[in-house]
Parts: structure tokens; C-alpha cells; sequence
């Protein structure tokens, strides 16, 4: 899933310093799971807003929305009969949802409360972590289905390097190596002999280093 | 002899080789370089310049080496994969041997979170082994990564890289050594060794697959200044394994005395290491204290050097 934060009271208190009327414009699809800006986000963040706002002397008006997914055509068009009575809209989706409604209303401000942080996997209750970047190759084969471009912090494809302690990365204690994390695995699967092979110098075209990427099948389009 | 190396030809002359390195300073003062230059040179074989180390900004290695080269020195350029994509780097090797520069020692380099810039962006297109492809491709083969010939003239440099005896997982440590070798590594320069009993078994490691063999390996000593430098290297530098055994030694002697010590420990360290099967050469990264390399090679009876 794609995973966010929400922005702090105080910097979307000044996102929304000019405004009276907001449209607040959660999603139910991943930034719901990582509990960030589903309904209940939605709510809990209304609600701060408009204390914070009386506690300055001043009001606000706020509607709040949760749409099935900010991402999707099929769902955007939901707000477009009252997206026009407010003065912005405070999207709570991915960064992706947040370009998505921006894209599809061009004149509405439209202002982020999310900061996404990384595509990842929930392993516990409360706990997300990163496992990829969308580099648009993957070589998960190669390495015991851990992936150096998500989970090292240098992205190396021949490791580790020289500052793997004890399992831990040299830049935080709390991540684990990535390559030890793959000799491991490779190790228990018998497939030590994979280390062995140098991965090559990584094509980068195909991922964001080769421009905005779209993806188009054919035989799905209406038209 | 396939570059002009100095070490290159040491070593294929069977000589036990000394190098050293030097910190380009943080500012544009060439003097800086030419003053530690001024101690190294004649003392030591060839003398590395470290690229922007622990992701701090300092004067560009190249730069650094041109000094150096100027003064008759025959620098070792590091360079990171940290910094550069491969267009810069391609560009920047084909730069680096036009100036006369012989040695290339590939790096992956520290991560930037260590620096005076934890918000730069990281690049690392290629990694170290990777980049040891690189430059033999170029010079043997006379290709670009793109695939497009090197028109003129190829860039002789002789091929080193770094390696970590005491990196977790210690296991694959020599096979990531062969890797490196098989990438075209030509000379090894060790992290900073202390535990001599893990870098011997590291060694037995590198002998049974031969390496030492296809790749001259030149174990890295650093000399302590005191006790309390050892007890941060221990703690903070990633990657160094420094025995308590040492440590209470440097105690063991007053404040004052306790660099002296550590140039001792260190010269002992040099005469253990050179009795190790396979090791062709010793590293001394005298930090900030190049003055100390003459006393200490001297002392370890690595002086004169050969011509």
C-alpha cells in the first residue's frame, strides 16, 4: 500500500489561513489502512481545525467527504456538484490522490494534508515499512525477495557495504541491513550461489529517472 | 604493467608496498594539500585522497590529486558512488587520467546522513563493484557504458576498491572480494584493522578462494592518538572492530603518552599484518596526523622505500 503521514495541526492550520469554507476530501483506499486520511482522519482533523480556528477568534466552515479512491475517474466526480461552495479543498489522500483532484478541478486550490512517504507493507498493528520504489524492474528473484533499491539506504545491488553491523544498517539503528537481511534469506533457501553472481548496472529508464511514466492497456480503453 | 602506476609496478616487482592518505581540507587552500604532501612524500609509494569523507564537503579529490601529482607524488583518487551518476563519473575518470592521475580506488561512500548536508539527495546510479567494471571496461575495453567506443585515448588507471574484513555478515566478506576481483579489481585497501585475529581468518578466507592471488591486498592500519579516540572509533565509526584489549592499553598510559602508544600499537600491527600469507602491502590512514607516516614506517622497517 501506499503509505502517508498527516501533515501538523499547525502547518495545515497555515495552509488554510485564508479560507472560511473547505472542503476536507479523505480517501478509503491505502492512506485508510495506514491510518492517515480515511473518515475518521477526516473527522478528527474537522474537528481540530475548527477548535484551533475558535480558539483564534475566527470560524470555519468544513465539509466533510471520503471518497471510495481520490485516484480513480470513476470516483472524482462525486464531489463535482458541490465542490464549487467552498474556497479550497484539504485533500487527505496520497500524494497521488491529491495531484489527482487538483488535476481534475484545475481553478480549486487544492491543498495537501498528507505527506506520502513510501510504498510499503503494515508487519504489525500500527507499524509500516518500506519495501518498494516503483523502479519499474524488478530483480526480486536475484535476492531472496528482498529489494536493495527500497530497503538499503544506498541502494546498492552488490552489498552490503562496509558499515553493516551486527544485522543494522550504518544509517539507523532501527532498519535492518538489507543485504544481510538477502544472505540470510538466500542462505536458508540454498541459493547462496546467487551472491556469488555481480547484478549488473541497473537500467533507470524505467523508473522515475526516465520521466513521469503512464501506463496504458489498450484493450481496456472505452475509447 | 598495464598504467603507470607506481604501486602497480611495485607490486609486480614483488615489493611489500606502503601507501597513506590525505584529507582535502575544508576550503580552497592548496597549501593545505602541499603541506601534508610535503610529509608524505618519498615516505610512502602513493598517497590516497579520500572524496568528501563521511559525506563532509571538502576540496574535490581530483583537484586534491593534481596537487599532489604536481609535487611529484603518485595519488591514489578515491571515488564515491555517492555523488555522481555514471555520466559524471565516466566523465570525470577519462578527466582524471588526461591529468596524469594513475590510481582509482572505487567506493560506494559514506551515506550523507553522516555529513554536514543529511538533506542532499543520494545518487548511487551504480555501486563500487559496479564502478570497478566501469573503469576496467573503459580502459581494457575501450567502451562507455553506453556501448559507444572511447575515441581517444583510454584511461589507464590502475583498478583498487576497499573492503571491510570485520562488515557483518563476515561470511560472504571474502566472497565479496571475489566479486570485486571478478569485476576487475587490481589492489585492496582494508578498513582500519586492530583485531588481528578476524582480519587473519578474513585472509584465510581470501587465500582458499585465491584472491589474493589476482588482487594485491594492502591491510589498513590507523594509528590511535588516545584512548578516547579509540572509544569513538569503537562506537561511532561504522564498521570498526577495536578489541577492549587495546583500548585499556592506550588507558594504561598517562594522557600525554597515549599517542605514542597508539604510533607503538600501530607499528606492531604493521609487523603482524606483513607476516600474514597474502598481504602485499600495509594502508596507514594517519588521520589529521600525517606527520607521524615517516616515524611510523621507519619504525615498522618499511623505510626507505624502494625507487
Amino acid at each position: 500500500m501506499i503509505v502517508g503521514n498527516r501533515k501538523s495541526l499547525e502547518e495545515i492550520l497555515e495552509l488554510v489561513k485564508p479560507y472560511k469554507k473547505i472542503l476536507l476530501l479523505g480517501c478509503r483506499e491505502c492512506i485508510t489502512v495506514c491510518a492517515a486520511g480515511g473518515e475518521r482522519e477526516v473527522g478528527v482533523l474537522a474537528s481540530e481545525l475548527k477548535i484551533a480556528r475558535k480558539k483564534e477568534g475566527g470560524d470555519i466552515e468544513i465539509k466533510e467527504f471520503t471518497l471510495e479512491r481520490q485516484c480513480d475517474v470513476e470516483y472524482i466526480d462525486q464531489i463535482k456538484p458541490f465542490i464549487d461552495e467552498y474556497e479550497a479543498v484539504v485533500s487527505m489522500a496520497c500524494g497521488a490522490g491529491i495531484n489527482y483532484t487538483a488535476d481534475c478541478f484545475p481553478k480549486k486550490i487544492v491543498l495537501p494534508a498528507i505527506n506520502t512517504t513510501f510504498m510499503g507493507v503494515s508487519t504489525e498493528q500500527g507499524v509500516w515499512s518500506e519495501r518498494c520504489q516503483g523502479c519499474g524492474e524488478c530483480i526480486l528473484h536475484l535476492t531472496g525477495g528482498v529489494c536493495p533499491v527500497a530497503r538499503c539506504a544506498k541502494s546498492i545491488f552488490n552489498g552490503p557495504c562496509g558499515g553493516s553491523a551486527n544485522g543494522v544498517c550504518e544509517v539507523n539503528k532501527d532498519t535492518d541491513c538489507a543485504w544481510q537481511l538477502i544472505i540470510d534469506r538466500l542462505k536458508g533457501q540454498g541459493k547462496l550461489e546467487n551472491y556469488e553472481k555481480i547484478i549488473d548496472i541497473k537500467d533507470w529508464s524505467s523508473a522515475r529517472d526516465g520521466g513521469p511514466r503512464t501506463r496504458i492497456r489498450e484493450d481496456l480503453r472505452l475509447n | 604493467m598495464k598504467t603507470k602506476s607506481n604501486i602497480e609496478r611495485l607490486l609486480e616487482a614483488g615489493k611489500f608496498v606502503v601507501t597513506s592518505e590525505c584529507g582535502p581540507p575544508r576550503g580552497a587552500d592548496a597549501e593545505v594539500i602541499r603541506k601534508k604532501g610535503a610529509l608524505l612524500k618519498g615516505v610512502v609509494d602513493a598517497v590516497n585522497v579520500t572524496d568528501n569523507q563521511t559525506s563532509i564537503v571538502r576540496m574535490s579529490s581530483l583537484s586534491a590529486c593534481l596537487i599532489l601529482k604536481e609535487m611529484g607524488i603518485d595519488p591514489i583518487w578515491q571515488v564515491v558512488c555517492r555523488d555522481r551518476n555514471r555520466i559524471a563519473i565516466q566523465s570525470d575518470i577519462l578527466g582524471a587520467a588526461a591529468l596524469g592521475i594513475n590510481n582509482i580506488l572505487c567506493l560506494s561512500g559514506d551515506h550523507q546522513s553522516f555529513g554536514d548536508n543529511p538533506k542532499a539527495k543520494n545518487v548511487y546510479d551504480i555501486d563500487s563493484t559496479q564502478l570497478i567494471g566501469a573503469v576496467k571496461q573503459l580502459r581494457d575495453d575501450g567502451k562507455f557504458l553506453g556501448g559507444d567506443d572511447v575515441k581517444e585515448g583510454r584511461p589507464n588507471l590502475f583498478i583498487g576498491a576497499a573492503e571491510n574484513p570485520f562488515g557483518d555478515p563476515f561470511e560472504i566478506r571474502a566472497m565479496r572480494l571475489g566479486k570485486k576481483v571478478r569485476a576487475g579489481c587490481e589492489f585492496i585497501q582494508t578498513q582500519g584493522i586492530y583485531n588481528l585475529e578476524k582480519f587473519a581468518k578474513w585472509m584465510e578466507m581470501v587465500r582458499d578462494l585465491g584472491l589474493h592471488e589476482k588482487c594485491a591486498i594492502l591491510a589498513g592500519v590507523i594509528p590511535l592518538k588516545s584512548a578516547g579516540m579509540a572509544k569513538y572509533m569503537k562506537s561511532s565509526v561504522p564498521g570498526m572492530d577495536i578489541p577492549d584489549e587495546l583500548i585499556d592499553r592506550l588507558k594504561g598510559v598517562p594522557k600525554e603518552k597515549q599517542g605514542e602508544e597508539g604510533i607503538k600499537i600501530c607499528v606492531e600491527q604493521i609487523q603482524r599484518v606483513k607476516e600474514i600469507p597474502g598481504v602485499r602491502g600495509v594502508h596507514v590512514m594517519a588521520i589529521e596526523w600525517e606527520e607521524k607516516v615517516a616515524e611510523i614506517v621507519k619504525a615498522a622497517g618499511l623505510s626507505p622505500r624502494p625507487e
